[in-house]
């Protein structure tokens, strides 16, 4: 009897963990949100359909939880059992009741000073396996996390680098298998990229792919003299994984200098590219080069979005792409193959793809020591921010910033240890996400922002819902067909995902600088947003 | 080049008056340093971070250099100041040249006279009429309380002389016409995708939600322009004037 208490006392615990097949399987209990994307194809759709179009207009917050960082709220929590696993910048740790928003436990890791971040002392999140949470740190180290109880398991620099050399990590870590697998952030310092994958019961590391090749490598031609071994290319945002083709996929970052190429005529492969790496291995399988040479610091790291979808007449397993470079591309993600690409937005460096999808540049856009003013700016025609795709409507949809432009200029520079290596100062109306202040009073043709729901058969667009301001947000379907994003001024929404029309607006009084998720606790569907310093739950009234 | 020379001594003898040591070289090597990391968030002039004006010699948070280093090197955490991996020399450079930066702006001083400039402000030209200095006058044009830290003298005197020619986007004029037909029009105080907020009728801020306007339109500054109402002196003297302006300190 006595140990019949006992297992019923521990039954909830054991729930809490995360096997390999719950990963892969994701989509399927939608009342959890496993990894940072809710599912490995990082379609950020969740199979929750308790809030409709009919009742969305009800919505009611039913949490805020303040967290005591004053940075960028870029996370996107997990849940697992009701249980929420938050993190708040730089690194800490926090798990809260999903239902409630109380705090169970709260890590606090400290980072060295060391440590050089471009663009915010920031963190989007974290991975789960078993019962171990796994958090990458601005000092460019790998923390495992006891999930029940918040102490440190394990902790690895990934870089095997200085961290004032550069070397950082911003972004969710993914787990595959047995693996936690993991990107460097750095571009504008001059590192060398690569994504690493570790133990994730020991740490050690199983594999490392370098996002620029070595010499002797295909692909390092593309890089003129030394350029490759200060030439960026980083990883700052979570990949995705095929399960059945055993491939993991990552958006690669810019090269540097970002805006002075001079020094590093070619290619510059695989920076602003996806790879396709083999889970078990790290071996690149394909890849795919958006913005060959790249000048305009037009990373390639958003989401990958893996969706099988009708194609000609029969079923292809493609990848969505909205680019920071402007354009939309579908390639098959079985080989790379490209087989669309379109501009969503305008773009002036390019005149179009051709039928490989390489771009044809426009003549004379380049940085120069005057000026050249470019479209879209540097921040991009959407740039991190999660977009999603809904098998239900069929449509992509992307948080673009709309007629939005920078102007590039260059200079000289030669590499310094953690000194930045950009190359030149891009200069744009609209300020970039860590600029913004509480006024806005700028020209719609400075540049605005808005949701477009593309028809990824032919890139064109179905529906958009516009913004005064360009947006930072990301975006989460549901199998009910609501649509909810934030907005940089301040608002919180759910629109129709078939027509974009509004159904239902919080103003959550702070800028949306993270994508928004969905779970399930207690037979009730929760939408949770992290807006200014604040992570809000909604849901239905009871 | 007596220009350059007055400015070369000008900014040596301000950074001396901080109690270094700086070289015209420094602040040269500082005015490249911070051209290419810090005008992109400060601007060119300084100026375009709010709550942190670089362009007036003096800090908020740092009251000597080592302190101003300090900031450069570890950034400011929850502001977005991004630490930095300067070598002391550069950082040493870059504070150099921001205790220069405001003998920097001073070589564009028009060569008028301020206190004659401020009479013709507050009586001939009327300019109190629309602007606040320190409390006097009236909020339907831009408060010019610290328009001598905002803006260089030559900005301040193509203002006067073309008040539409260039309007920053925080002095933008708007009719909004509502969709009974009715209008109101005023200066720019914020927007978003739900509403804008205007100085209205009465001098009063107000909001509006969009739902209830059929459009929003710019205006030219309703400015008079200075060069028919002030001769060629009058005009220096004012702008001289106004650039001694620089807010509560």
């Amino acid at each position: 009897m006595r140990k019949a208490l006992l297992s019923l006392l521990l039954a909830p615990a054991l729930l809490a963990q995360v096997r390999p097949e719950d990963l892969v399987r994701a989509r399927q209990t939608p009342d959890n949100w496993l990894t940072y994307s809710g599912s490995y194809d990082s379609q950020r759709y969740s199979a929750l359909n308790q809030i409709t179009p009919g009742n969305a207009k009800n919505l009611q917050m039913r949490w805020a939880f303040q967290v005591k960082s004053l940075e960028k709220f870029e996370a996107t929590p997990l849940v697992v059992d009701g249980r929420m696993y938050l993190t708040q910048a730089p690194n800490d740790v926090l798990a809260l009741d999903a239902a409630t928003g109380r705090v169970f436990w709260h890590y606090s890791y400290e980072a060295s000073p060391k440590a050089r971040l471009c663009c915010g002392i920031v963190n989007r999140g974290l991975a789960i396996l078993g019962d171990t949470l796994f958090m990458g740190a601005i000092d460019g180290r790998l923390i495992a996390i006891d999930a029940y109880n918040g102490k440190p398991v394990w902790s690895t620099n990934v870089n095997g680098a200085d961290p004032a050399t550069g070397y950082s990590i911003t972004m969710a870590p993914l787990v595959v298998k047995d693996k936690v697998i993991i990107g460097t952030g750095g571009g504008e310092y001059g590192i060398r990229g690569f994504i690493a994958a570790f133990d994730a019961k020991t740490g050690v590391e199983a594999w490392r792919f370098y996002t620029i090749p070595g010499p002797g490598e295909p692909g390092h031609d593309t890089w003129a003299g030394d350029s490759w071994k200060h030439g960026g290319a980083s990883v700052w945002v979570t990949g995705s994984y095929d399960p059945d083709l055993n491939l993991t996929y990552w958006g690669i970052g810019n090269p540097g200098p970002d805006y002075n190429a001079d020094g590093r005529a070619g290619d510059n492969l695989y920076s602003d590219s996806v790879v396709a790496l083999d889970a078990d291995t790290g071996k690149l399988k394909w890849h795919f080069q958006f913005t060959p040479h790249d000048v305009f610091d037009y990373d390639s790291v958003q989401i990958p979005v893996l969706a099988d979808i009708a194609w000609q007449g029969r079923t292809r397993k493609a990848m969505l792409w909205a680019n920071r470079n402007g354009f939309f591309y579908v390639l098959d993600r079985t080989n790379g193959e490209f087989l669309l690409g379109k501009p969503f937005e305008k773009v002036t460096w390019a005149t179009s793809l051709d039928s490989k999808g390489r771009p044809i540049l426009a003549p004379g856009a380049a940085p120069t020591t005057e000026g050249t003013r470019i479209y879209p700016g540097v921040q991009g025609a959407t740039n991190w921010y999660s977009p999603s795709f809904s098998p239900r409507t069929g449509l992509f949809y992307i948080p673009t910033w709309v007629g939005y432009y920078s102007t590039f200029t260059k200079y000289d520079l030669t590499y310094e240890p953690g000194q930045r290596f950009t190359g030149g100062t891009p200069r744009s109306v609209v300020p970039g996400v860590r600029g913004v202040g509480y006024v806005n009073t700028r020209k719609e043709e400075d540049g605005s922002g808005a949701i477009r729901a593309i028809d990824p058969q032919t890139g064109e667009r179905k529906w958009e819902f516009k913004f005064t301001d360009v947006t930072d947000s990301g975006i989460l379907t549901t199998a009910s067909d609501v649509l909810f994003t934030g907005s940089r001024d301040g608002s919180f929404y759910a629109l129709d995902a078939k027509t974009g029309t509004e159904l239902w607006r919080a103003a959550v009084g702070g800028q949306v600088v993270a994508g928004p998720m969905t779970y399930r606790v207690g037979g009730k569907q929760y939408i949770a947003i992290a807006a200014g310093s604040t992570m809000f739950a909604f849901a239905l009234p009871d | 080049m007596l220009r350059t020379y007055s400015l070369i001594l000008l900014a040596v003898a301000l950074a001396a008056g901080q109690g270094h040591d700086y070289t015209q070289a420094d602040v040269d090597a500082g005015s490249r340093l911070y051209s290419n990391n810090c005008s992109g968030c400060h601007g060119v002039d300084g100026n375009t971070m709010q709550g942190a004006n670089l362009s007036r010699g003096t800090f908020r948070r740092a009251t000597n250099d080592e302190e101003l280093s300090r900031i450069i090197i570890n950034g400011l955490p929850g502001t977005p100041m991004p630490p930095s991996a300067f070598k002391p020399e550069q950082t040493m450079q870059i504070v150099a040249f921001l205790r220069a930066f405001p003998a920097i702006r001073a070589r564009q001083t028009s060569s008028g006279d301020a206190a004659r400039g401020k009479a013709i402000f507050e009586g001939k030209g009327s300019c109190l009429d629309c602007h606040r200095v320190s409390g006097r006058g009236g909020r339907l044009g831009p408060d010019l309380s610290d328009i001598g830290e905002l803006r260089r003298p030559a900005d301040i005197e193509q203002s006067l002389i073309d008040p539409g020619a260039v309007i920053v986007p925080q002095n933008r004029v708007v009719t909004v016409t509502m969709r009974d037909g009715k209008t109101v029009r005023g200066r720019l105080l914020n927007q978003d995708t739900q509403s804008i907020q205007i100085v209205g009728p009465g001098e009063k801020p107000v909001s509006i939600v969009r739902a209830e306007i059929r459009s929003v339109t710019d205006e030219k500054s309703s400015m008079p322009s200075a060069k028919d109402k002030l001769d060629a002196r009058e005009l220096a003297d004012v702008v001289s004037y106004l650039a001694t302006l620089k807010g509560l300190q």
